[in-house]
């Protein structure tokens, strides 16, 4: 068990190893390094920032430097909001994201897993069928075909509910949809699948037999059972949520990380489109890393080799 | 009988009635009847691996429907925009944001002359270019993109996965190592890292009179290229090194070694072939998963260059006369979800049908 976790836990620091590196190598491909901008600076400012970041130096000790101070959890400076900290910048939009992100993953488990089980239990019925149909489109729309068809028809046309911001609580409602639209259409099929998996299995009728309820077998034997390969997708689950929001943040304009990632993008704001892409990176290897822990904990049936 | 068998002459010797086996009968040799000529007539005409797949597939409606579906979308992006009167780049002065159906005053005077004019059927946008061909110049976009990604996939993952598993020992435990730390890396990111960081040195290289064609393709697509072709093979590669660790146990493959073949051959002719089924499914069903991805990217402005349009950037261009436009919105919108869904069921169609194992 214990080699394991070391295992997976050795290759998520690989992993974000190999991410920072490949972005410290990337950043020499940008023409006039981490320094550019519409208007060039002078080459004594140019010359004094260089010295002042130790870009003057050889490449192996500015790698070495870098990686230091990313270790020290230092993710450097943007360039388009002058002499604001990456860190800074993530911590107040990080909450926003991880608000509107956190309602969208609740949402997408609790209406996903609803929908599965609803669906294997009405299997072949007419419900089940409408519920197979709808998860089979869910998964064939992209969130940003979702998210502007949202807006346009609540939004613009019906204008019952607020077309940006998050001022109000109706606010929520359409992002949060968006968001979970996806995951909630995959879930909904993975649940059935294992619903459907489970019911068939000897201690289901073992349950009946001895003289429990419909209900409670439901609820003590099969859904405990079924629910486990969801618990799985959790870590795919935040990393959709996370990128999810590059395309939702900027349609309902909600001040969040992946609204100000991709105005970084087309800002093209080097180190900010770093830093965040190393910090989203650190973030979902960790939690992929948390939930394969978790999964094995309370699933003793897998095979730790 | 075996003579040779002591055991069956024995056995024989105890048995009264064989003793007369020994003596010719002579009904053995007369002509056979109808009867039994009928009994050798093969009922059926033998059925291969295609023919079967093929026989499934078609009973199969809802994967009927939609390989109809991919053959007409295929159609809309390659053939039709050859005989549709405009094209995706051409802005026609003086129709400049028509509704679908609409006239510009230059055509309402050709019609008014008896001439004809071809109706914008979708409308037009803000430059005066029709919807309806940008459109489809769109989807032969995605569709390309998903198609030419899907093979890059298709060559690496199945022969990443196929040495690995047919060398097995060390030389798999490196490679799915390796596999392993790139399963872990979030793909969306380090996509949008390298589309952001490869424009320049791309640029750089396309002033090269032998990489011109890079600014025909365009950097954005190449970058979603070599991005596909560096972290999308890998499940590719587990799904058939899982396949190949059974089949190199199987004995055609120990003849095949015993007759000489060489590493290569085994792998080429003995392996991958015996896997086709699971190749064919797993590259039809990653076909949607790349389109996804390349209309996510334009749709972030990271995908294909301007005028050439993609699904994904004509919805983006479509959200700022939202209020004004909404078709410019539901065209592409619809389009993308329809090719995404029409290739997600066929794969799925596929999949029952040679490949039944793989269901899940």
């Amino acid at each position: 068990m214990l080699k394991y976790f070391v295992k997976r836990a050795v290759l998520a620091v690989v992993t974000i190893w190999i991410v920072a590196t490949l972005t410290f190598f990337l950043m020499f491909l940008v023409p006039g390094g981490p320094f550019l901008a519409e208007k060039a600076p002078s080459p004594a400012t140019l010359a004094a920032l260089e010295a002042k970041y130790g870009l003057d130096q050889p490449v192996h000790i500015q790698y070495k430097n870098y990686m230091l101070r990313l270790l020290q959890g230092d993710l450097g400076t943007s360039l388009k909001q002058r002499g604001r900290e990456i860190n800074d910048i993530i911590a107040t939009r990080l909450p926003v994201s991880a608000r509107v992100g956190g309602m969208a993953i609740v949402v997408a488990v609790v209406f996903g897993v609803f929908f599965g089980s609803i669906a294997a239990l009405n299997r072949g019925k007419w419900l089940d069928n409408v519920i197979i149909f709808l998860s089979t489109c869910g998964i064939a729309i992209p969130s940003f075909v979702v998210s502007t068809l949202l807006l346009y028809f609540f939004g613009v046309r019906l204008e019952i509910l607020p077309t940006f911001g998050l001022n109000t609580t109706s606010s929520y409602i359409m992002p949060v949809v968006a968001l979970a639209f996806y995951p909630m259409s995959y879930i909904s099929r993975l649940m059935r699948s294992c619903m459907l998996d489970v019911l068939g299995q000897d201690y289901m009728r073992t349950a009946r037999a001895k003289g429990l309820s419909q209900i409670k077998s439901l609820f003590k034997h099969a859904l405990r059972n079924a629910i486990l390969p969801v618990v799985t997708y959790l870590g795919p689950l935040l990393a959709y949520a996370l990128t999810g929001s590059f395309i939702v943040e900027t349609i309902f304009t909600i001040p969040g990380l992946g609204d100000s990632f991709v105005s970084s993008i087309t800002g093209r704001d080097y180190p900010l489109i770093m830093g965040t892409t190393i910090f989203l990176a650190f973030l979902i290897v960790t939690m992929n890393l948390l939930v394969d822990i978790i999964y094995k904990i309370i699933d003793p049936r897998i095979n730790l080799n | 009988m075996n003579q040779n068998n002591p055991m069956q002459d024995t056995e024989l010797d105890k048995s009264p009635q064989w003793k007369l086996s020994f003596h010719l009968k002579a009904e053995d040799f007369l002509p056979a009847s109808e009867e039994e000529k009928e009994d050798l007539v093969t009922l059926r005409e033998s059925v291969n691996f295609w023919q079967d797949g093929i026989r499934r597939f078609r009973k199969n409606k809802l994967g009927m429907a939609s390989f109809i579906v991919v053959l007409f979308m295929m159609f809309f992006a390659f053939v039709l925009p050859y005989f549709y009167p405009y094209n995706y780049y051409e802005q026609i002065r003086g129709s400049e944001s028509l509704a679908p159906f609409e006239y510009s005053e230059t055509e309402k005077a050709i019609m008014a002359e008896g001439g004809k004019v071809f109706p914008h059927i979708f409308g037009t946008d803000t430059l005066g270019r029709d919807i309806m061909a940008r459109i489809m110049m769109g989807s032969r976009i995605s569709l390309l993109v998903g198609i030419v990604a899907s093979a890059i996939i298709l060559v690496i993952g199945s022969i990443y996965g196929a040495v690995a598993a047919y060398f097995g020992g060390w030389v798999d435990t490196i490679m799915m190592r390796i596999v392993d730390i790139i399963y872990t890396v979030p793909d969306i990111l380090l996509i949008i890292l390298l589309s952001v960081t490869l424009k320049y040195p791309l640029q750089k290289l396309a002033e090269f009179p032998a990489f011109a064609w890079i600014n025909k393709v365009g950097v954005g697509l190449i970058s979603i290229f070599i991005v596909f072709s560096l972290l999308y093979w890998v499940s590719m590669a587990r799904i058939v090194r899982s396949q190949v660790l059974t089949l190199k146990e199987l004995e055609y493959v120990s003849a095949a070694k015993a007759l000489g073949a060489s590493h290569s051959r085994i792998i080429r002719k003995h392996l991958l072939t015996n896997c086709i089924g699971t190749l064919i499914v797993t590259t039809t069903l990653q076909i949607p998963s790349s389109i996804f991805t390349e209309t996510f990217l334009s749709f972030l402005g990271l995908g294909v260059m301007a005028p050439m349009p993609s699904l994904g950037s004509l919805a983006s261009a479509a959200l700022d006369g939202l209020y004004t436009y909404p078709y410019r919105l539901f065209a592409p919108a619809i389009t993308i979800s329809i090719i995404i869904l029409a290739f997600n069921l066929f794969g799925d169609g596929l999949r029952d049908a040679f490949d039944p194992k793989l269901k899940d």
